[in-house]
């Protein structure tokens, strides 16, 4: 008696070409200069980063260029214990969701330096850049964020953003 | 006027971990089948087909409803195909709903599916996008941040999720379609399962499942025919917001809300919590009851948790939520918010079985999806609106 082939796997990948646009492609070739660049709008002077050209709550185009800090806020957070094959970090880690000083939305970033069990919501962070001959258009320029010393941010500084 | 749009068929796949005995075009067709059996109706009854599923990458299957389109009977008819991410078992019922309320169609199939045992949901979901790293490890790693904030600004108690979890699994154990059939549920099994994506616990996480549900939809004079009586259609609602903007609030999203008010106002409902009898929402991670309870307007904001604590929640309170056992006892993604769906509807027409709500005549379905960034839901009525 042959056992029944019930299934096979058959691996897919994917290629493709992206095409950034306008405002991102600053972006990135801030981050390449040791820089992060966002975008005002001109309607609820929220400060997008990384720059996306518009503003989808106003509805209206972002051009004015602002520098936004490489320090920031934890303004949430969670533990991974899960292994996936696209993410390349040592579990557990920590994946935060960063409000960076100037900017006014946040974004996630990994978190490193200090035990999983330390990280808490509130924690003031700073960007831990790649050596600058690595600096290259990219997000993972900045390798992680790491704490930064300062004394936790205060919950109405931040917690719009959870 | 809208045309008035009955629900006169139901079925459902055993909801499982593999379903190995069937491919992906068996999954449905078992699904449909059962739909059609208990409308009482053929393959040649049905005038258009309109299908759901999660995004093609899950299982690689490229445009998978033109793979489908000989087991759903579809040749020589309309076939559709719906994508609102994990809300479209919902979102594909409504669009299925609009083709009968629109006077275009009789009676429409429509049919969801997913089958995890072959993809890898985890890898589709953990996205590394150009000049990107990626973080953000599957659907867990996104919400748990949203559950954190969550407890921090509701001041819950630490341990809803878990109860949620409990209640779920016991709900399961009354549902033989349920996927997870955990016996010796509990408290501490639940509160000792490993954190995953912290603050969430395996247990409060919703298993990896193959299923199918599908649904027969008629206009009015057709659905009054129905063997059994049908599930009236009162109120649909969608509404969708981006991922990422400025001042979101991604905890309490303003597009559910909106879509809630709109589901209300269309059913002429003004006090949700006492007019509707129960409610199927699509609850992936525990803590996302109390969330979707205030997102709802079943509780105030920052109260929803009160509803799971004090048992309003559970089968015998005031209002019953995932009486199935839900998508915390069985996922498969692209079919989980037509059960809920479905589900609402079963009620309705009393064919819960042991999970059946003692005079259910109004009942909500919900989905959500992407970063919760889709919604959409119904209700549906034992009477005609």
């Amino acid at each position: 008696m042959v056992e029944p082939v019930k299934s096979i796997v058959t691996p897919i990948r994917l290629e493709y070409d992206y095409t950034p646009g306008r405002a991102t492609s600053r972006f990135l070739r801030g981050i390449a200069q040791h820089r992060i660049l966002g975008q005002e709008c001109p309607s609820c002077l929220k400060v997008y980063v990384p720059a996306r050209g518009s503003c989808p709550r106003c509805a209206v185009p972002t051009e004015r260029e602002v520098d936004v800090q490489d320090s920031g806020t934890v303004v949430t957070f969670s533990i991974v214990r899960v292994p996936s094959e696209n993410i390349h970090f040592e579990l557990p880690y920590a994946c935060a969701s960063i409000l960076l000083d100037g900017a006014g939305i946040p974004f996630f970033h990994v978190l490193q330096g200090l035990a999983p069990e330390e990280v808490r919501m509130g924690m003031r962070v700073k960007a831990r850049w790649v050596p600058t001959e690595k600096l290259g258009p990219t997000i993972a320029s900045i390798e992680c964020f790491v704490p930064s010393g300062e004394p936790d941010a205060a919950l109405e500084t931040y917690g719009e953003h959870t | 006027m809208a045309e008035l749009c009955g629900i006169v068929g139901i079925g459902q796949t055993k909801l499982a971990a593999k379903r190995v005995d069937v491919s992906m075009p068996g999954l449905v067709r078992e699904a449909a089948d059962r739909a059609l059996l208990d409308a009482g109706l053929g393959w040649a009854d049905i005038d258009a087909v309109v299908v759901g599923k999660a995004p093609d990458t899950f299982e690689g299957c490229m445009l998978p409803e033109l793979y489908l389109a000989d087991s759903l009977g579809a040749p020589g008819k309309p076939l559709l195909r719906v994508h609102t991410a994990g809300s479209v078992g919902g979102s594909t019922a409504i669009v299925a709903a609009s083709l009968i309320q629109a006077g275009i169609h009789d009676r429409v199939l429509t049919v969801a599916y997913e089958k995890q045992s072959e993809s890898n949901a985890m890898w589709g979901l953990t996205i590394s996008a150009p000049f990107g790293v990626a973080v953000v490890a599957g659907a867990g790693g996104f919400f748990a941040p949203l559950v954190r904030g969550y407890i921090r600004r509701s001041g819950a108690p630490a341990d809803v999720g878990i109860r949620v979890a409990v209640k779920d699994r016991l709900n399961a154990l009354k549902n033989p379609y349920a996927h997870l059939h955990l016996k010796d549920i509990s408290h501490e099994m639940v509160e000792q399962s490993p954190m995953l994506w912290d603050p969430i616990r395996l247990l409060e996480a919703c298993p990896s499942s193959d299923g199918a549900c599908a649904m027969v939809l008629a206009r009015e004079d057709l659905a009054q025919r129905a063997p059994t009586p049908p599930a009236w259609i009162h109120a649909t609602a969608m509404r969708s917001e981006p991922t990422m903007f400025a001042g979101r609030d991604a905890i309490n999203p303003e597009a559910g809300k909106m879509a809630a008010r709109d589901l209300y106002a269309k059913a002429g409902i003004t006090n949700p919590r006492r007019e509707i009898d129960c409610a199927e929402i699509y609850v992936p991670f525990s803590w996302f009851e109390p969330m979707w309870m205030e997102n709802l307007g079943f509780a105030e904001e920052g109260a929803g948790w009160r509803m799971t604590l004090e048992g309003a929640t559970a089968l015998d309170g005031d209002l019953p939520v995932n009486m199935s056992g839900g998508v915390l006892s069985s996922n498969p993604i692209g079919a989980s918010g037509m059960l809920r769906f479905a589900e609402a509807a079963m009620q309705v027409r009393k064919q819960a079985g042991e999970h059946q709500i003692e005079g259910a005549r109004r009942a909500l379905g919900h989905a959500y999806g992407g970063g919760s960034q889709y919604f959409s839901m119904w209700i549906v009525g034992s009477e005609k609106p």
